[in-house]
């Protein structure tokens, strides 16, 4: 008996090694070529469906999957149908490497929509590259990036972080603290707060970084109290926000005295850390459920439709479900999933999206994206209270920024 | 100054945390031998009880929660005990596997059945605000802390089962030659550890995120106190998770939750090769 199951095991394993080694690219290392045969295109979606990112990455994917449901059901790309083939990131940014290359090399997809953290990006980044594929990244994320094989359809920072800044000067607010997880994003945005700062007569009166996953945040908000700032810049990812936000609620922390502008919080997130503990606070993103538009009443009223009245869109499902009409126009306008043809008819293409005009930057395939401050309602949505007036230009290395000079190094 | 005051209170808020989460563990790991990674799951389990609950008692779901919470995930224990860990005693490293493979798989079905997002679970009102710099919430996890360990002690001390309990922890061959069936023992054992860590899993709704991860950010640190506390040790698991919670809070304070982290992992490192054993020892007669 014990055998039976050990040989089973066994063969269970070498079956994997070889289906891995068969994995392995031999000649081509172009990606996309080979997906438009047959009378399907695969496209991959990879994303955490497991572990700690699970939470903010499982409705991606989902609003990845509607976008797909869409295209097909008005007749495919290039008369072909769109085959999604799904994998999970689990969390984990080896993993991501690892299953980036299956679907390049193995499923031979024509495209990939996925990430969010930048850790996962930044893992993915090199395979990408290597194989010549297309990646689109759907969060918004720190800048200081450019890879011709990345598409970044979420804001770089001129387009969220800055507007945030923006946003707490005119509110007077000009002592800040600065909260983030312990990886590169945060990192990376606090840099270029602090140097916002510098040039702005704005102080960072301190700037704390948490471990991934990290529940225990009373010693922190001990020192966010005693420190006594204007407002908080929080970086936080994930859970920690619910354990951050609700440990702050229970300090005596409330929006009117210490109000905290999130970049990584959205509608999704607000239910798990409780309207009551978030209320009030603002965040900053370039797209709300309440954004008024014809594209966004539909985009909502599908997704409900598909997932269920309960389910609220938020930012990053937007910038997904966008990735893939934004790689559905390219390969239309390209006439080829190829992938260089895909990135050269890629430029310039605008399209009325949920979060209004959205146009690819050809030059940084970033793209132009209208900045908004939300505040948390009591229902758990997030109100517009300003807005940006117009698409910004991304400018992933704050060229046009003159106290950015010292960042991009 | 102000600060440093404050971190006082808030170091033993973090032990009751710590002691909470561990105090299930002490039975099942120290007294048992079993490593049970599912023990997270447990906690989950307490956790989404106090969700489930708020249909029937609004706000005040976490306090229906807790004998609730004890009952379900106690249950669960006891399943996993009797349908599969019984068939791998004296074999750790298989337990290990097994009950990691049964966390992975509660983790789905957690997935499954409330979905990938954290839900919401309310506070009562009368659990807003605060002592000085105790938040009302802390309070009641520290008043649960010293609620739970005393009835423990009261039960392995004052009862019966609690004392058969203790001869089969001591010397499990004595304890079956002198008419106690262990098995019995074992699941009852494993009932209340399990149970416990539903009450912890109540308590964090209070504090953390409640999600189908929930139990893999406690899982860690619970086993610290236990090691650290010495298998089997009521007292130790308590001294150890006061004195983590404690130098977590000013390690943090003076530094920060990376490094705090890092120090205190060195700290216990350092204290096991002085102590291999924990804190307290459980002195045994039995030929192990």
């Amino acid at each position: 008996m014990r055998n039976a199951f050990l040989r089973t095991a066994v063969g269970a394993g070498l079956v994997l090694v070889l289906a891995a080694c068969g994995g392995e690219p031999t000649e081509s290392t172009t990606g996309g070529g080979a997906a438009a045969g047959g009378d399907t295109i695969k496209v991959g979606l990879l994303h955490s469906l497991s572990g700690t990112m699970a939470i903010s990455e499982v409705t991606v994917r989902d609003a990845e999957l509607l976008a797909i449901e869409e295209i097909n059901a008005a007749g495919g790309v290039l008369g072909k149908k769109l085959e999604p083939v799904v994998e999970d990131g689990a969390s984990d940014w080896p993993t991501f490497a690892e299953k980036a290359n299956k679907l390049i090399s193995q499923d031979k997809v024509a495209t990939v929509f996925g990430g969010w953290t930048s850790a996962s990006r930044k893992a993915m980044l090199p395979v990408f590259e290597r194989h010549k594929a297309l990646l689109w990244y759907p969060v918004q994320y720190e800048g200081l990036e450019s890879s011709p094989y990345i598409f970044y359809t979420g804001a770089t920072t001129n387009q969220q972080i800055i507007p945030g800044l923006d946003y707490l000067k005119e509110q007077g607010k000009t002592k800040i603290f600065l909260v983030g997880s312990d990886y590169v994003f945060p990192r990376t945005a606090n840099k270029i707060i602090k140097a916002y700062a510098a040039a702005n007569g704005m102080t960072v009166l301190g700037e704390e970084y948490t471990p991934l996953g990290h529940t225990e945040y009373s010693t922190l908000t001990n020192k966010v109290v005693q420190a006594k700032p204007d407002a908080v810049f929080n970086t936080l990812n994930g859970d920690s926000n619910v354990a951050f936000f609700k440990q702050l609620k229970s300090a005596g922390v409330t929006a009117e005295s210490m109000p905290v502008l999130s970049v990584s919080v959205a509608e999704e997130e607000v239910t798990g850390i409780g309207v009551d503990n978030i209320v009030g606070h603002p965040v900053a993103w370039n797209y709300y459920q309440t954004t008024e538009n014809a594209a966004n009443t539909k985009f909502v009223a599908a997704f409900k439709a598909k997932y269920g009245d309960a389910k609220v869109t938020s930012d990053p499902m937007e910038a997904g479900y966008n990735a893939v009409y934004l790689w559905a126009e390219a390969v239309k306008k390209a006439g080829t999933t190829e992938v260089e043809a895909v990135k050269k008819a890629s430029g310039g293409i605008a399209l009325e999206r949920p979060e209004g005009l959205v146009t690819i930057d050809g030059e940084t395939q970033h793209m132009y994206k209208t900045a908004r401050i939300g505040i948390i309602q009591p229902d758990g949505l997030i109100k517009e209270v300003w807005n940006s007036g117009e698409p910004i230009k991304p400018d992933p290395y704050l060229k046009s920024y003159p106290w950015a000079g010292s960042l991009a190094s | 100054m102000e600060g440093i005051l404050n971190q006082l209170p808030i170091g033993l808020s973090i032990g009751a945390v710590l002691l909470l989460i561990a105090l299930g563990l002490t039975f099942t790991f120290g007294q048992m031998g079993v490593i049970n990674m599912a023990h997270g799951e447990f906690i989950m389990a307490g956790a989404y009880t106090a969700y489930l609950l708020q249909d029937f008692a609004d706000r005040n779901a976490v306090l229906v929660a807790l004998p609730v919470a004890f009952l379900v995930a106690g249950l669960m224990g006891l399943i996993l005990e009797r349908t599969a860990i019984r068939h791998f005693y004296g074999r750790p490293l298989d337990t290990l596997l097994l009950t990691w493979g049964v966390s992975l798989v509660l983790q789905q079905v957690a997935r499954d059945l409330f979905g990938a997002p954290n839900v919401q679970v309310l506070s009562p009102t009368w659990l807003q605000g605060s002592l000085g710099p105790m938040p009302y919430n802390r309070l009641f996890i520290l008043l649960l802390a010293v609620g739970s360990v005393v009835a423990i002690w009261v039960y392995m001390n004052r009862s019966a089962q609690g004392r058969r309990m203790q001869a089969v922890m001591q010397n499990r061959q004595l304890a079956a030659t002198s008419g106690i069936n262990t098995g019995r023992v074992d699941q009852r054992t494993f009932f209340i550890g399990s149970g416990l860590a539903g009450i912890a899993g109540v308590a964090l709704t209070l504090i953390g995120p409640v999600g189908p991860t929930l139990g893999t950010y406690y899982i860690v640190d619970a086993f610290l106190v236990v090691v650290a506390g010495g298998l089997g040790q009521l007292r130790g698991a308590v001294i150890a998770a006061l004195a983590l919670g404690l130098l977590n809070s000013y390690a943090e304070f003076w530094t920060n939750a990376s490094l705090a982290k890092v120090i205190v992992f060195a700290v216990i490192i350092a204290f096991l090769q002085f102590r291999p054993q924990g804190l307290f020892v459980l002195r045994s007669r039995a030929l192990t």
